[in-house]
Order: C-alpha cells, then sequence, then structure tokens
C-alpha cells in the first residue's frame, strides 16, 4: 500500500527535477529544507531521523540535492521526505513538506480491534514493516 | 556530427546579445571602479567574450563541454583580489554560468575542522552554501600544511576537488593568495593546478595609480585633498612604500582613516572657528604631514 503522507503524495513521485525545483521554490521563500528518513512510516510517528544539520544559509537547491543523493546511498531502502522550515516570526513552523524516496515494497498497515469494557472497540494501526526489527524492515 | 543537422538559430548578433545580457556595464563599471589592473582586466575581458561565445553557440546548437570556470588569483595583499571576485560572480550571474551569482567567501578556519570527523560536515556546509555561486577560498595554502602529515586540511582539499570536478555546474571555485605561496601549494597538490583553467596574476600598483585610488576613495566618502594635501600625499606614498608591511590599496584606505581622524582633531581644536562646507571636506597638508610615516623616513635619512 502506497502510503500518502505530506505534500504531492497522491502524484507519480517526483523525478530528481521536480524536486529541485520544488527546493528551490522553498528556499526562494527563506525557508530551510531538511532531510529525514525513517523506516517506520505510521501516520502518528512524528519523530523521523535528521539526515545531518538542518541546512540554513542555502541559496540554491544543488546543495540538498547534494545531500538527498548521499542520503539515499545509505538510505535509499527507506522513507525519505524533504521539510521545509519557516523561521520568520509567527510561522516558526514547517510550511512544506513531502516524500522523496520510498522503500521498492510497501506493505501497508493491519487494523487491530481491541474489545473494550462493554464490549466497545478500540481501533489501532500497525505498520507491518514494524513487526521486523529496525534497519531490517525493508528489501 | 551531421553538419546539415538543423538548427535552432541561424544567425545572432553579438551586440544584440552582449546588451542582452547585460555584461557590459559590469566590465565597464570594472574599468571605472577599479584603478590599473590592466592584465587582469584584459584576462576578464577574454573570459567574458569566451562565455559569450559558448552561450552564442549552445544556442546554435553546436554543443561542446562546459568550460572549466575555477580560477586562482594570485597578487600580494590589498591588490584587488576580492573586488575582483565580487565582479566575476556578477559576469557569470549575467551570463548564467552561475544560477545564483552569491559569492561564499573564507579561509582555512571555516573550511577545517578541529578534530576526526569534524571537516568533512563543515567543509560541506560550505560548499552546500556556495552552490549556484562563487566560493572565494582567501589564503588557500593555508589549507595544506605539509609539516603536519595528520593535519585535517587534506581532507577538506580532498572533498573541494571531487566537487569541483564533479559539480562543476553548480558552483565556481576561486582560490586566491599571495603568489610565490600559491605557487608551492600548486606544486605539492597538482590535483588542484589541473582543475583549475585560469590562472590571473594582479600586479602591485604603481605610485600614480595608488593616488588615483586615494583619490577615488576620498570622493566616495565626500572628502577632497587640497592642493597641498595632494603633493604631500604623493610622497607619503612614495615613503610608505618603502617601509615594511606595505599592503597597496589597503593601506591606502588605512592611511586615509587616519587622515580624516586627525582632519576632525583639527577641525574640532579651533572651537570659535565658522566652517564652511569646503572647511569640513578637505583635508589639509599639515593633516598628512603628521603621520608617522614621515618621521620614520626622516630617520631612516639620518641613519
Amino acid at each position: 500500500m502506497r502510503i500518502t503522507q505530506g505534500c504531492f503524495s497522491f502524484l507519480p513521485d517526483l523525478t530528481d527535477d521536480q524536486i529541485t525545483r520544488q527546493v528551490q521554490y522553498c528556499l526562494g521563500n527563506g525557508w530551510a529544507v531538511n532531510i529525514e528518513f525513517t523506516d517506520d512510516p505510521h501516520p502518528r510517528n512524528s519523530f523521523w531521523d535528521m539526515w545531518g544539520l538542518p541546512m540554513f544559509d542555502l541559496r540554491d537547491a544543488a546543495g540538498v540535492m547534494m545531500e538527498l543523493n548521499e542520503c539515499r546511498k545509505v538510505y535509499g531502502d527507506r522513507y525519505i521526505r524533504m521539510s521545509a522550515y519557516d523561521s520568520s516570526h509567527g510561522w516558526e513552523s514547517l510550511r512544506l513538506s513531502f516524500i522523496v524516496n520510498r522503500p521498492k515494497d510497501e506493505p501497508g498497515f493491519r487494523l487491530e480491534r481491541h474489545e473494550v469494557a462493554g464490549r466497545s472497540v478500540r481501533y489501532t494501526t500497525t505498520s507491518y514493516a514494524v513487526d521486523r526489527p529496525e534497519g531490517r524492515r525493508y528489501g | 556530427m551531421d553538419l546539415d543537422a538543423p538548427t535552432t538559430t541561424e544567425t545572432v548578433s553579438i551586440r544584440e546579445e552582449l546588451e542582452a545580457v547585460g555584461i557590459e556595464d559590469v566590465l565597464a563599471q570594472l574599468d571605472r571602479e577599479l584603478i590599473g589592473l590592466k592584465p587582469v582586466k584584459t584576462r576578464i575581458r577574454e573570459i567574458a567574450s569566451l562565455l559569450l561565445i559558448e552561450r552564442i553557440r549552445k544556442r546554435m546548437g553546436l554543443t561542446s563541454e562546459a568550460p572549466t570556470l575555477h580560477m586562482s588569483f594570485t597578487g600580494n595583499p590589498g591588490t584587488g583580489k576580492t573586488t575582483v571576485a565580487l565582479r566575476i560572480a556578477s559576469i557569470l550571474h549575467r551570463l548564467g554560468y552561475v544560477r545564483r551569482g552569491q559569492v561564499v567567501s573564507v579561509t582555512r578556519d571555516e573550511l577545517v575542522g578541529q578534530y576526526i570527523g569534524h571537516t568533512a560536515p563543515k567543509t560541506k556546509e560550505i560548499l552546500k552554501k556556495a552552490m549556484g555561486g562563487v566560493l572565494f577560498i582567501d589564503e588557500a595554502y593555508y589549507l595544506y600544511r605539509p609539516d603536519n602529515e595528520r593535519d585535517y586540511g587534506q581532507e577538506a582539499i580532498e572533498i573541494l576537488l571531487q566537487v569541483m570536478e564533479s559539480q562543476r555546474d553548480d558552483l565556481v571555485v576561486i582560490l586566491a593568495g599571495y603568489g610565490d605561496r600559491m605557487d608551492k601549494f600548486f606544486a605539492s597538490n597538482p590535483g588542484f593546478r589541473s582543475r583549475i583553467a585560469h590562472h590571473i596574476d594582479f600586479p602591485d600598483y604603481a605610485d600614480g595609480e595608488l593616488l588615483e585610488i586615494a583619490e577615488l576613495m576620498l570622493r566616495e566618502m565626500n572628502y577632497k585633498f587640497s592642493r597641498d594635501a595632494r603633493a604631500e600625499f604623493i610622497r607619503y606614498i612614495a615613503l610608505r612604500k618603502s617601509q615594511p608591511l606595505f599592503s597597496n590599496a589597503r593601506s591606502i584606505r588605512n592611511a586615509l582613516d587616519r587622515l580624516r581622524l586627525r582632519q576632525a582633531n583639527r577641525l574640532v581644536a579651533d572651537l570659535d572657528h565658522v566652517m564652511t562646507v569646503d572647511d569640513i571636506r578637505s583635508i589639509e597638508a599639515s593633516d598628512v604631514l603628521a603621520s608617522r610615516v614621515f618621521a620614520r623616513g626622516r630617520e631612516a635619512a639620518e641613519n
């Protein structure tokens, strides 16, 4: 199951050229673009690992793409996303985030039903991928 | 190659092309604002022409590999290396050879780390900031310390070389430094020499050029020499040049700053004097003559 998180996730995967132009758009707005990766794609998992340091003061997307390619070499089998942080007063938060790399095979999520007191049901989603230990979840 | 292949453009007027990119303005500004430096200006004009022709060739479909634009600037302190780097960035930007045209000016400190594993991220961060523009490495020979084989400078050099080769379209690297030490640096790092296409040597300024520079600087600061002061300043330049630690235009700028100081002091000392604009603007011979350079010159003459 193809996961859909962040911008552009219902579109076909962005090509490198398209990623470059999106990143350039972010930089043009003065946002700092960071690269994050994870192998736990649960929608409520907001703690992805950061690749390197946050990249402030960049002018051109080539620098970000250089890091993305490095990251793909190491974590090409996981989810990688770009997030653009707006540090201007009043925003001070993420403005844009989109997935730039995903595993070849995405096993999807299982829905678990817990019967609790009074026969009411509580639902939990779990990614099939996290059944396996960290680092060995994809590929 | 098929010579009859259809091309996108058949004829191009050089004049129109020049006007379209507007580098003529930058070159004219270079001529106006930088005194002397004849060989440097000629070389920059040559590079600009080459890039212009390359641009036209590309439009005509005559593909050739993107030219290597990395440069090295050698010359004594204060000969205008940094200023020229700024102009070059602007020329390259207008011709479309760098996308953003910013200049990131660094020295060894910003590239080389202090412990194992510190250098690579540091160098890469600077490279990322310079992407799409010009990376100006001042006193580049400090990167290489032959006396210490464990020096982290070597690591920075390797990363630089790799990016200079593989991302030629993304950034232009300019290495700058004093002539003799740069020669030694290139001799021990042949990789750099071969990756740099343009070696530009900045000559020292002649006395007359230094005077012109001084007058240009004063004009920009809204000051002027009185006639006597100008004559004394000519003497000042000749004396200062023969003394140690002379760094061309930079020494002149420092001298002018001290002149302003002495002029202000002189004006404030005379409380009852009603000043005109001309008084405030002009620097008198006495301001110049109070310089230590003359005292030292006299000592040298007596000994």
